[in-house]
């Protein structure tokens, strides 16, 4: 299919573009052409509404990202009425960005197969699209849930809370004996009302929700929201800072990708791994905390670059401390790999088949352990990425081991990258000023966290406030394929199936 | 097998001697207790006050700050112009009651935990099984509870242990602010945790709701829900603010003037 130019208009990562340069399309023509974009390789990074200015006309927003041509796309439409025919029949990855307008904006997407909320709480309007009372509370995870019939069937339900240290979610499994027919996940639990608060922004709080989306992840959230406020307001960053975010950036991984790692042994009973890796997770975490007195990075990245700077002593103190961390993980985690019970525990479990991975849109690691070459540090590179690179790894066979393998490349490739950085950090400033924001804008800002890509999209009004602030967690894409991996796994493999994704309940459910 | 018996020798003994022996050194940007220093105020200044994203600070005619709704973040600093906001490294911040959370002007100790009556430290002094409840946290705090049970801290050496089951515990550990849609299911495990039982609230979230204190979504901590015994401040705390609290309620630790 071929997409007409017009219906798109193309920005790079981290840009702004006026709101009335956004082409407005028919919905029937917005609708076709993410399909047509989506069948030429292109995906959907974000599909969001927006209050409407004058009532029962609600704007919808599409990001859609091309990882070939290293561009995104943006356009929008108007949808009249309280409904809207479902894109998801026809492009699975947008299902749950469907969900979500509903339950925002309580249109309904007509022909959706599983229409249910995402959040279960009442809608930014007074529409809804369940017609529930606007008086009663909503209760999550109560509703229907995908059944399967039979004698021999039965239902197996867990959470919200947890045995272990984690966060809550509601996982029900539909069993025959220990084989898993079906698994669907009700989240919603940890819904703060960030995206609402976020309007009328920036204020003195914008920053600290950008920090606490996913606390794991507050590096790349607070890049991207710190993105957005320099892309409005054309801000230059200067290259010393751009430096010391991206190794931010790579410390937060490196931190998650060693704390899996040991995650993933503990959940197969290999302790040596699971113990070391779980202090040396530390290790990096304390190294973050060496830049800003914050374990997970709080405090470090501000709009205009960062809020601390390095100086010499404080560069070698990293080196030496990369150094050591670098030994002692792969003194680590290597075992596992020399390890034939824990290869053979897992290889071959969870698997995700290349063509699901693109069909669901999944991002991250958990995209290229499936073969999908997808990076944004590579495919929409911002701030240093543009001009440093580092090698994208993939694998084939989408199993738990390729997540955990890739994670291992990923732990090498970061530590490099690193090392090589704090070498030739470029002299200058670390924060630059920035200006009011553009008025009437739209903005676009992706990261590369540790879990996949991170996307946040502006839009503002004509003062420059924020009038919609759309943030899409990586989790938001890839909790399906942890559902979708455990059909016809056994159950008792779920714990090490989940550990493989590792997502995050808060960056899902804002 | 000989390359893992090589492979321990090399990780090698890791555990802290904490509480023995001095706490881990922190780093030199660690933001531990807020200090004011109400001698470079100038009159009808509000600048920290009209900064803190919370709401933690309030200038009347004197200055304190709530560290329960505190996020230990740089703004307050940032925007006073004589310098009069300092972060300490002191790291010692548990307290058992709300109010001694509220710190005054120049104010050089904090009112720190005090330990549980005997009747309490008789049952629970050498093992303290608890649940934690991530109850709409960012996961931070959660990873940093998750800290204490790793060979570095290794929190069972004090008979602590977090447990899989409200039912094989001795009381909750709360993160996060309580969201709306968490509010049942935390009253139903606190439900389910025999009496007595304690309840521990960790982070600026579970204390009064951090950064989203008067969020429709959320109910503004864990005492809007159930009775509290030691709150824990920080955003996330460090470990070692979170054991110091632990210890300290177990009167392992005894300076209660911090």
């Amino acid at each position: 299919m071929t997409i007409d130019s017009s219906s798109l208009a193309s920005l790079s990562n981290s840009r702004s573009i006026a709101l009335d340069k956004v082409p407005l399309l028919a919905l029937g023509d917005f609708q076709k052409t993410i399909l047509g974009s989506v069948k030429a390789g292109r995906r959907v990074s974000a599909l969001f509404g927006a209050p409407a200015a004058d009532e029962g006309n609600t704007p919808l927003y599409a990001v859609l990202a091309d990882d070939e041509e290293n561009k995104l796309y943006v356009l929008r439409t108007i949808v009249s009425g309280e409904r809207f025919p479902s894109l998801t029949p026809d492009c699975p990855q947008v299902h749950l960005f469907e969900r979500e307008i509903a339950e925002q904006f309580g249109l309904v997407p007509e022909g959706h197969p599983w229409l249910k909320p995402v959040r279960y709480r009442h809608s930014w309007t007074n529409l809804d699209a369940w017609n529930r009372p606007p008086g009663e509370p909503i209760l999550p995870a109560v509703g229907d849930f995908y059944k399967v019939d039979g004698d021999e069937v039965h239902e197996v339900a867990v959470g919200p809370v947890h045995a272990g240290v984690i966060e809550p979610g509601h996982f029900r499994f539909q069993c025959n004996g220990e084989k898993v027919f079906h698994l669907e996940i009700a989240l919603g639990y940890q819904h703060r009302g960030v995206e609402e608060a976020m309007i009328g922004g920036p204020t003195s709080r914008s920053i600290h929700f950008a920090e606490t989306l996913a606390g794991d992840t507050t590096i790349a959230h607070c890049t991207a929201y710190c993105q957005i406020l320099e892309a409005l307001a054309h801000c230059q960053k200067p290259p010393r800072a751009q430096v010391l975010r991206a190794i931010s950036l790579e410390l937060e991984r490196l931190a998650n990708h060693v704390g899996d790692l040991g995650a993933l042994a503990n959940d197969v009973g290999y302790l040596p791994t699971a113990s070391y890796c779980g202090r040396i997770r530390g290790d990096f975490l304390n190294m973050t905390a060496l830049l800003c007195g914050s374990r997970f990075g709080r405090g470090m990245v501000r709009p205009g670059g960062v809020a601390f700077d390095a100086d010499e002593k404080l560069v070698e103190e990293l080196l030496k401390r990369l150094g050591d961390a670098e030994r002692d993980t792969f003194g680590a985690v290597n075992l596992l790999w020399e390890t034939p019970s824990v290869m053979a525990r897992f290889e071959g479990i969870g698997i995700l088949p290349h063509e699901v991975a693109i069909e669901l849109g999944i991002v991250g690691p958990a995209a290229r352990a499936s073969g999908v070459a997808r990076d944004v540090r590579q495919d929409q590179p911002s701030g240093l990425f543009r001009f440093a690179h580092i090698p994208m790894s993939t694998c084939d066979a989408g199993d738990v081991l390729s997540r955990a393998f890739i994670r291992r490349l990923e732990i090498q490739h970061s530590i490099e990258f690193i090392r090589e950085q704090l070498h030739q950090i470029p002299s200058g400033p670390v924060k630059a000023p920035v200006t009011p924001l553009a008025p009437k804008s739209l903005a676009v800002a992706l990261s590369e966290g540790w879990r996949g890509e991170v996307c946040h999209v502006a839009l503002t009004d004509e003062r420059g406030r924020f009038s919609r602030y759309k943030v899409v967690d990586p989790s938001f894409h890839n909790w399906t394929a942890l559902a979708y991996v455990l059909r016809g796994q056994e159950i008792s493999d779920f714990p090490l199936c989940n550990k493989s994704f590792n997502l995050s309940y808060c960056g899902h459910d804002l | 097998m000989l390359k893992v018996i090589l492979a321990r020798l090399k990780q090698k003994h890791r555990t802290m001697k904490y509480p023995a022996a001095p706490a881990p050194a922190l780093p030199d940007r660690f933001r531990g207790r807020p200090k004011i220093d109400s001698a470079k105020c100038v009159e009808g200044c509000h600048a920290c006050a009209e900064a803190c994203p919370t709401g933690a600070i309030a200038v009347t005619n004197i200055t304190r700050i709530d560290l329960g709704k505190c996020l230990f973040c740089t703004d307050c600093v940032n925007a006073c112009p004589e310098n009069a906001i300092s972060y300490s490294n002191d790291y010692r911040l548990a307290v058992r009651k709300r109010d001694d959370l509220l710190v005054d002007q120049d104010k050089e100790t904090l009112n720190l935990a005090a330990k549980l009556d005997s009747k309490l430290r008789s049952l629970f002094g050498r093992s303290l099984k608890l649940r934690q409840v991530s109850a709409g946290g960012c996961n931070a705090c959660e990873a940093d509870v998750n800290v204490l049970s790793t060979v570095g801290w290794d929190l069972s050496r004090f008979g602590i242990q977090i447990v899989a089951s409200p039912r094989h515990a001795d009381g909750l550990l709360i993160t996060g602010p309580v969201t709306k849609n968490m509010e049942l299911a935390l009253k139903k495990t606190y439900d389910a945790v025999p009496e007595p039982k304690i309840v521990i609230a960790v982070g600026a979230c579970a204390i009064a709701g951090g950064p989203y204190i008067g969020h429709d979504q959320v109910l503004g901590g864990a005492d809007a829900v159930l009775p509290v015994d030691l709150y824990i401040p920080g955003c996330p705390p460090n470990p070692l603010t979170i054991l110091d609290g632990l210890l300290r309620l177990l009167g392992r630790i005894q300076d209660r003037i911090g």
